[in-house]
């Protein structure tokens, strides 16, 4: 065994770059059920993100342009979910699995001229001399946009849902639909703009596999990344800043793993596969462990249908 | 079109018939189900114009980059040799395991003749359909368990792992080379072990870090893998994984990192970090088994062939390699072609430090289909 020969900063680095597809998928699902609505289909957002993602990046040579377009490629399948759910009250789960489905099909599809061309790269921001900190600086200043902006999207989602007119409405439609009907408030509305939020967040997430981690387009390659953020979000009790530790610790602990089988540990190779998903189940259902607070922040109406008739 | 599968109700599959009646039954059930496979089989003349139904599962999507992509297209090639006389079945990214059976099941029914499932992890979904299937036949890759109708057929990946393995010694700088394997069976095992006895023969020094990720296709963990490798020094790296996402990621890491390309040439990451691959052609096997059920000559066989047989193909070798190490590496494959060199030649000790191979000898092919070993000098256990 040599665990000398892992760095930690390049460890803490390499964490990084694995969780944010996850951490920006799980945000955007946080949002939407918080507003009562359950989309099953991040999966497919994800995949559809990464290829729209990767197609306009190709396209335009511009990686920032890129991501706008898995950002939109993510909320357009939103949109059709929105559209089946909201108006014409079809079953969320099924839609959502359906959804799943659909993305990973019509990925494949838009894909077809995609596979073994290099995508321009996204550049790590320069901070100067705050990147030469020993230590801070390599492990947090040395990243692109795209992480500055996940985590700047936690405390967003955080203040806006729990600080903001804007988030208590959208928290009042997710907890009692009728009530924040009888209110005046556009019940409708106010889900279409969380599905398109989270839509746009997954197609976000997606095209951070395909444009950075990876980084190419491969049919498939989401792999499931989708329905550990979906988990996240219901192992990390609805809050921003649970999600955000559900998915560094699920991003650490799968890097963390394949360092140590490098490194040569002499733990046996089954534990250290199942180690993510062990710990991070474990962790975030310890620390939501008090049910009663758990219940309470549950949204009530999470997966009914809503009809202003009703 | 009749659905066959409503008929097939009354003996359910997989559980033991308990009175002889109901199995006849079921028997005949299923005879009538894949009609146009046991014309073939009773040596009934098939009509010129019913084209041969041959189906293919893959494990992974068809245009992975890499081996189920290689498989699709020597299916291709094999449907466009035969050309309206075979009628191409194919399922692509099928789970191992229970999806698989049924996947296998519903190819039967609908009346393949002869079908191919080419992961390992297949085999027992593929020794379960066939035992149902008399008069099917089965072709299995990279298995170890033949059945009357069930073929099982590879290649010596290890000899082209020799090839990888002598340029990989001879390219580090760190003295350290990685290995990404998907599942811990003996074909990987067999890779690992060639890998590292030839890097090993060029470069003394050299040590192997292998990670298993229990996949063989997941982008972002080869990815991660490849990463975690590169952050701990290590610069050639071998993947036995099926996406191009190794090669990618040392492409864009910006390090000093070479690789391989695996199932498929991958050139477009030539010259660097791609320096070689090892590339599968299945196409000719596939050729001669549709044309032996064809003709009615259809019997179990085990197939394992390599360079020599052109089912492993060596890609071109780049020119980031020295002029030197590129004469050696060809002079290796010219040697394993003629036969006077065996990858697997003693003296080899196992892990453990026990004797394997003594000097001289020369593994035998049952010894290395199912080897579950390290050799000496491969720090690390196998997962079981």
């Amino acid at each position: 065994m040599d665990l000398s020969s892992i760095n930690p900063v390049l460890l803490l680095s390499a964490l990084i770059v694995a969780s944010t597809p996850i951490l920006l998928a799980a945000l955007g699902e946080l949002v939407v059920e918080k507003a009562g609505v359950l989309n099953l289909g991040v999966e497919g957002m994800m995949i559809l993100g990464a290829i729209c993602g990767f197609a306009v990046a190709v396209e335009t040579g511009n990686p920032v342009i890129g991501f706008l377009g898995g950002a939109a490629g993510g909320a357009a399948l939103s949109l059709i979910f929105a559209f089946l759910t909201q108006y014409l009250l079809s079953n969320q789960v099924a839609t959502g699995l359906a959804l799943t489905l659909f993305g990973l099909g019509l990925s494949a599809m838009i894909g077809q001229g995609y596979s073994g061309i290099q995508a321009p790269r996204t550049a790590d921001i320069d901070f100067g001399p705050l990147a030469d900190i020993p230590f801070i600086g390599p492990v947090f200043f040395t990243h692109d946009w795209v992480v500055y902006a996940s985590l700047f999207l936690v405390v967003a989602v955080w203040y806006a849902l729990t600080r903001t007119r804007a988030g208590l409405i959208l928290r009042a439609v997710g907890e009692n639909h009728d009530a924040a009907h009888a209110l005046g408030y556009k019940v409708v509305r106010v889900r279409m703009l969380a599905i398109a939020f989270g839509g746009a967040c997954a197609g976000l997430g997606g095209a951070y596999l395909s444009l950075v981690r990876v980084p190419q387009w491969t049919e498939g390659m989401t792999a499931g990344a989708g329905w550990i953020a979906l988990a996240i979000v219901v192992f990390g009790a609805w809050k921003p800043g649970r999600v955000l530790l559900g998915a560094y610790l699920f991003g650490g602990i799968s890097v963390l793993q394949l360092n140590l089988q490098a490194a040569g540990v002499k733990v046996p190779v089954e534990f250290l596969s199942m180690s993510p998903y062990v710990i991070t189940i474990l962790v975030l259902v310890i620390i939501s462990a008090d049910r009663s607070r758990v219940a309470l922040n549950a949204p009530a109406s999470l997966g009914r249908s809503f009809h202003a008739s009703s | 079109m009749p659905r066959p599968e409503a008929r097939f109700q009354p003996g359910p599959m997989g559980r033991p018939a308990k009175q002889g009646v109901s199995t006849v039954k079921r028997r005949t059930l299923l005879a009538t189900g894949a009609a146009a496979a046991t014309a073939a089989a009773f040596g009934l003349p098939v009509s010129a114009q019913s084209p041969t139904k041959v189906g293919f599962i893959y494990v992974g999507p068809r245009n992975d980059g890499g081996w189920s992509q290689h498989h699709h297209e020597s299916a291709m090639k094999m449907a466009a040799h035969f050309g309206g006389a075979v009628e191409l079945v194919e399922q692509e990214s099928v789970p191992e395991g229970a999806d698989a059976e049924r996947v296998m099941t519903q190819m039967a029914l609908s009346g393949v003749e002869l079908i191919f499932t080419t992961s390992f992890g297949f085999m027992d979904a593929t020794s379960n359909v066939a035992a149902k299937f008399p008069n099917v036949k089965f072709e299995h890759a990279t298995g170890y368990k033949p059945a009357a109708n069930v073929s099982t057929y590879s290649a010596r990946f290890y000899e082209g792992r020799a090839i990888m393995g002598h340029i990989a010694g001879k390219m580090t700088k760190t003295n350290k080379i990685g290995y990404i394997a998907s599942y811990p069976i003996p074909e990987v095992i067999r890779g690992i072990n060639s890998s590292f006895i030839h890097a090993k023969k060029a470069n003394p020094d050299v040590e192997i870090s292998v990670i298993w990720i229990f996949t063989w296709f997941d982008p972002a963990k080869e990815s991660d893998a490849t990463r975690a490798l590169i952050d701990q020094g290590v610069d050639v790296i071998l993947a036995h994984t099926d996406s191009t996402s190794p090669l990618a990621t040392m492409r864009d890491s910006g390090a000093e990192v070479y690789g391989f390309g695996q199932a498929a040439d991958m050139a477009e990451f030539g010259p660097k970090p791609r320096l070689s691959s090892i590339i599968d052609n299945w196409a000719p096997y596939y050729i001669d088994r549709v044309q032996a059920v064809k003709d009615g000559s259809w019997t179990s066989v085990q197939t394992w062939h390599g360079i020599k047989d052109g089912m492993v193909g060596i890609g071109d070798f780049s020119e980031e390699i020295p002029a030197d190490v590129r004469a050696e590496a060809e002079a290796l494959k010219q040697s394993i072609i003629d036969g006077s060199y065996h990858p697997f030649t003693g003296p080899l000790n196992k892990q453990d430090g026990s004797a394997w191979l003594a000097d001289g000898e020369v593994a035998d092919d049952g010894a290395l289909l199912g080897l579950n070993f390290y050799v000496e000098g491969i720090s690390g256990d196998i997962p079981s």
